[in-house]
């Protein structure tokens, strides 16, 4: 935890300066007659950012927070490796999309969670990793008339287009 | 029972979509296999939506078209998302976009999108909007020289509200200047409809609204037109002189088109052409055209792109006159 | 007189029985639509607008001004029980919301969100009724100064919201406003922070994006670290008795409801404001004027009724400058207004007076909206309350679909669903180290309205800041906003007073 909130202050001062650098690719100074320019709103305020970081670096210093003071692990080793599984699938099912579309990728995430990280019977993994993509085609491309990306089984879907519409 | 006369129903329904799927083959002519994406160049609420969810609605209400077309706006950096997600779609068939004169401004004014709007497949032009000079009816100005005296007494305090960073409203904004020796401030808001009311609410001297977003206060009687910028006077505003009158030809129109990705095949161009004819000729939108004081008439394919040629040159003139870009 | 006549003829209007059954189905489907992450009133009043061609134009609008009235009873669920705001009108709703239905008081925490929107839109559509024509004046006087005032009147009121850690609560304002400049400079209309030139930056973050990731991903992933994955989010019951019970404990919050409804109504006259503001700073207002403002956050049930009277009352509110100025004060509005021309309607100062069937054919069945929003809502609080009670393990997965299909529905790009993702996964891994989250998200939506008002008031006064405190409305709200500023350092003095004169007292 302790080391953690260090990490965390470093990474989001240095994020700050590349912010500031990036803000400067517009005017940041008060412009004549009209106010501050196009990049000192975002610049100013990226500068309030560092500040703040550096002064949560000095805080961590002095172990005023109480991340500060403590000795636990940030994430202890059981939930570690959980909260890990559970990040993978998820940029797994997101990467997923674009190659075999929502419908694809949302029963297989459910498969993955349901029966191996819940645990459930076949049953109920499979109704739910089923009907869940029917529900959301129904409520979203049909009725809500919004398309999901589909990737390579688009074209599987011209014929329920032909039906519904 | 129940359930075998409803397993019934549905293969007669699956049938009969097989049947039509296959005359549809036998016809050869194209049609859309799914669901149309309808890209929308601004963000909901502007003038560029309202025509777009008009165009929408027609084709939906006579069904012009065997599949839907869905609104999307994509409306960041003045329609640079819109043409550069456009210009990744090349050989789509199933994107359209409903676009306006950032069509030509915004890749003139970065280069870096790498963009040249020459290469978008023409579909339609469905009109082109007007603009006319309008005050605020306490001001007391009725014409042009006043307009001219007023803007001169008050020099660079004079507020012109106006859309956007060298959007129409500056570019009409820098000519005024420029041809009346006047030093207008150009201050862009977020849409017409703000701009509109800036001028009702007195937070600015003078705007140039299509009449479509200033009507109400107009019919109201609170904003006063002073001059179009058409070639002729408009139907609506029979008073209001044209600049062309006021000794300066200068005619400035805003495109309602629509425009396919590059490289959209022969037969789906002239499917959707097709389609926009019908919109075109409906009661509806003729209705509409005539309300909003809008002109242009319906063109598509090579003269649509002679007329782009020629509105970008135009455009490449006007921006470099105001410094927005460099020769 | 003549208000209450058009009001009786609008009725008439509004309990046609078609124009009744389109009520009743809007504010299901508006219902249904709002509780769903992602979702609002906007989809649904955009889908249904080419549908209701088949109706007439005073028939149309009252469809989909009950699908808007229904998604905003609905933006409370979600934020309720899920914790994730479905709008950005129903983050403040969270705050408290989300720690009733965890200590297992979600169906106390529904019915106090459905009176309190309840009464936050009713007391505004009388007042609409009543004021409507002088009170569209009032829109007209607010420009860019006043806009910007009101702004840090919203700012100064988040004050009260952050952790106890000041660098902390400072730094997730800072990163927000940061974020909510991604994307186009209006005044010089060039792109900005698009980082590694991907063209998905150009519309900027929406806030849908950050608070779905935050609230949606982080949520769940702080939830499964420390259950491990097995036990139930809640032990939710419902029962007639217990709804019956929450209904009556409400009484002690009429203080709060009718300060929110009126915080709310006045500011969402104003175009541009709207409800999001309006919720924020009803929120603020409660926590200070309550005599336990430690309890806020914590489940207090003034902290829902506060931001749902307000944000109800500031979307009716919102109505007016879209009837009389033509302005949207939000995206709904902005397609309502769209509807309105495509039916041949001018929206202007004209509308109350060319078109009067229509407009109290509309105030009527906001009425008529309201109520059946409360009556479907209150039917529906046991169903919503039984997802509560599935498994974690199947919850989890539903929710993290949710988000992934809610955070690509605005835009319709695959880009906002990692960049969603990014933001879940960075945003639980702050929240651990006590950054607060609220702060960042509200900054995210209030960011643009301040920056382009503040950069629109310089133009117009030649980079002068005076022009804020010369204009009689700015300069009054700007007072009141510094004030809330100093309310903190106000108080540190006076109890360091009061400590130290104890303390001599002790000597």
């Amino acid at each position: 935890m302790r080391r953690a909130e260090l990490i965390m202050a470093i990474v989001m001062a240095i994020f700050s300066a590349y912010l500031m650098s990036k803000s400067a690719e517009l005017p940041i100074g008060w412009v004549k007659g009209s106010g501050p320019g196009g990049g000192a709103f975002p610049f100013w305020l990226s500068l309030g950012m560092l500040i703040c970081s550096l002064w949560i670096i000095v805080r961590w210093f002095m172990r005023a927070t109480p991340q500060s003071r403590s000795s636990h692990p940030f994430l202890e080793s059981h939930a570690l490796a959980l909260v890990f599984m559970v990040i993978a699938a998820l940029v797994a099912m997101v990467g997923s999309i674009h190659f075999i579309g929502v419908y694809g990728a949302v029963p297989l995430f459910f498969i993955f969670y349901m029966r191996f990280l819940g645990r459930h019977s076949w049953t109920s993994t499979l109704t739910l990793a089923l009907s869940t993509p029917v529900v959301t085609f129904l409520f979203f491309e049909i009725l809500l008339h919004i398309t999901l990306p589909k990737g390579a089984t688009e074209e599987l879907f011209y014929p329920l287009f032909d039906f519904f519409m | 029972m129940k359930i075998t006369h409803k397993a019934e129903k549905l293969c007669f329904v699956l049938f009969a979509a097989a049947v039509a799927f296959a005359t549809n083959v036998v016809a050869a002519d194209w049609q859309p296999k799914k669901p149309v994406e309808f890209v929308i160049m601004a963000g909901p609420g502007g003038g560029a939506d309202k025509m777009a969810r008009l165009m929408q609605t027609v084709i939906e209400k006579h069904n012009f078209s065997s599949k839907p077309l869905i609104p999307v706006n994509k409306s960041g950096g003045s329609g640079a998302e819109a043409l550069v997600y456009l210009n990744g779609k090349s050989g789509d068939d199933h994107t359209v976009m409903v676009t306006l004169n950032s069509f030509y401004t915004t890749p003139l004014r970065q280069p870096a999108l790498n963009i040249d709007p020459l290469k978008f497949t023409p579909i339609a032009r469905m009109a082109e909007d007007t603009f006319l000079l309008w005050v605020h009816k306490d001001s007391g100005i009725k014409n042009m020289e006043e307009f001219v005296a007023a803007a001169k007494a008050k020099g660079n305090d004079w507020v012109m509200a106006g859309t956007g960073k060298a959007q129409e409203d500056e570019l009409l904004t820098s000519f005024l200047n420029a041809t009346y020796g006047l030093s207008i401030r150009y201050i862009p808001f977020k849409g017409g409809g703000d701009v509109a009311k800036q001028l009702a609410g007195k937070h600015a001297d003078s705007t140039v609204n299509n009449p479509s977003e200033a009507l109400g206060f107009y019919q109201n009687g609170d904003v006063v037109p002073i001059a179009a910028f058409t070639a002729k006077r408009l139907d609506m505003f029979p008073d209001v002189p044209t600049m062309a009158e006021l000794g300066h030809p200068n005619a400035y129109y805003m495109q309602r088109s629509v425009v396919g990705p590059p490289g959209m095949s022969d037969d789906a161009v002239a499917y959707y052409r097709d389609v926009f004819t019908k919109v075109y000729n409906s009661e509806e939108w003729q209705g509409y055209k005539k309300t909003k004081s809008l002109l242009g008439d319906f063109i598509s394919g090579d003269d649509l792109h002679a007329y782009w040629t020629d509105a970008l040159a135009n455009h490449k003139k006007l921006l470099t006159e105001i410094g927005e870009i460099k020769q | 007189m003549e208000i209450i006549q058009h009001l009786l003829d609008g009725f008439l209007v509004a309990l046609q029985p078609m124009n009744l059954f389109l009520v009743i189905a809007g504010c299901a489907v508006g219902l249904f639509i709002g509780a769903m992450p992602g979702l609002g009133s906007v989809n649904g009043v955009a889908i249904l607008l080419p549908v209701t061609f088949i109706v007439p134009p005073t028939s149309a609008i009252i469809f989909l001004a009950a699908i808007y009235y229904g998604a905003m009873y609905g933006g409370a669920i979600s934020s309720i029980m899920l914790g994730i705001p479905g709008a950005s009108t129903a983050v403040a709703t969270t705050f408290d919301g989300r720690p009733l239905a965890l200590k297992g008081m979600a169906d106390k925490a529904l019915v106090a969100a459905a009176v309190a929107s309840f009464a936050g839109g009713t007391i505004s559509i009388i007042l609409f009724t009543a004021f409507a024509p002088p009170l569209a004046k009032v829109a007209l006087a607010f420009g860019s100064p006043e806009e910007f005032a009101l702004m840090m009147l919203a700012f100064g009121t988040f004050v009260g919201l952050g952790g106890d850690d000041i660098p902390k609560t400072l730094f997730s304002i800072c990163i927000g406003l940061v974020m909510s400049a991604v994307g186009l400079d209006i005044i010089s209309g060039r792109p900005r922070l698009i980082f590694g030139d991907i063209p998905g930056f150009f519309h900027g973050i929406n806030f849908l994006v950050l608070a779905i990731g935050i609230y949606g991903i982080g949520e769940i992933l702080w939830t499964i670290e420390s259950s491990r994955g097995g036990v139930q989010v809640s032990q939710a019951v419902v029962s007639v008795k217990r709804i019956l019970a929450a209904l009556r404990e409400l009484v002690k919050s009429t203080k709060t409801i009718l300060m929110g409804s009126f915080v709310g109504f006045f500011v969402g006259l104003l175009p541009a404001a709207g409800a999001t503001p309006a919720s924020i700073m009803s929120y603020g207002f409660a926590k200070t004027m309550s005599s336990k403002p430690g309890s806020f956050g914590k489940g207090n049930i003034d902290g829902v009724t506060a931001p749902e009277s307000a944000n109800n009352a500031a979307s009716t509110g919102s109505m007016l400058p879209m009837l009389t100025l033509g302005i949207p004060g939000s995206p709904t509005t902005a397609i309502l207004l769209g509807g309105m021309v495509i039916w041949g309607l001018e929206p202007g100062p004209r509308l109350f007076v060319d078109q009067t069937e229509f407009v109290w054919g509309l105030i009527a069945s906001l009425y008529v909206a309201n109520f059946f929003a409360i009556v479907l809502n209150i039917a529906f609080i046991p169903l919503f309350v039984w997802v509560l009670k599935l498994p974690f393990t199947i919850l989890a997965p539903i929710i993290f679909v949710l988000c992934v299909v809610g955070g690509y529905a605005p835009t319709q790009d695959m880009h906002d669903v990692w960049l969603m993702l990014l933001f879940g996964v960075v945003g639980y891994f702050m929240r651990k180290l006590d950054y607060p989250m609220a702060p960042m998200v509200l900054a995210i939506v209030l960011g643009p309205l301040a920056e382009l008002s503040l950069r629109q008031s310089l133009l117009q006064s030649h980079g002068s800041v005076l022009v804020f405190f010369e204009r009689p409305i700015s300069g009054v709200i700007m007072v009141f906003a510094v004030l809330l500023f100093l309310t903190p350092v106000i108080r540190a003095a006076m109890r360091s007073i009061t400590a130290r004169r104890a303390g001599s007292a002790g000597e």
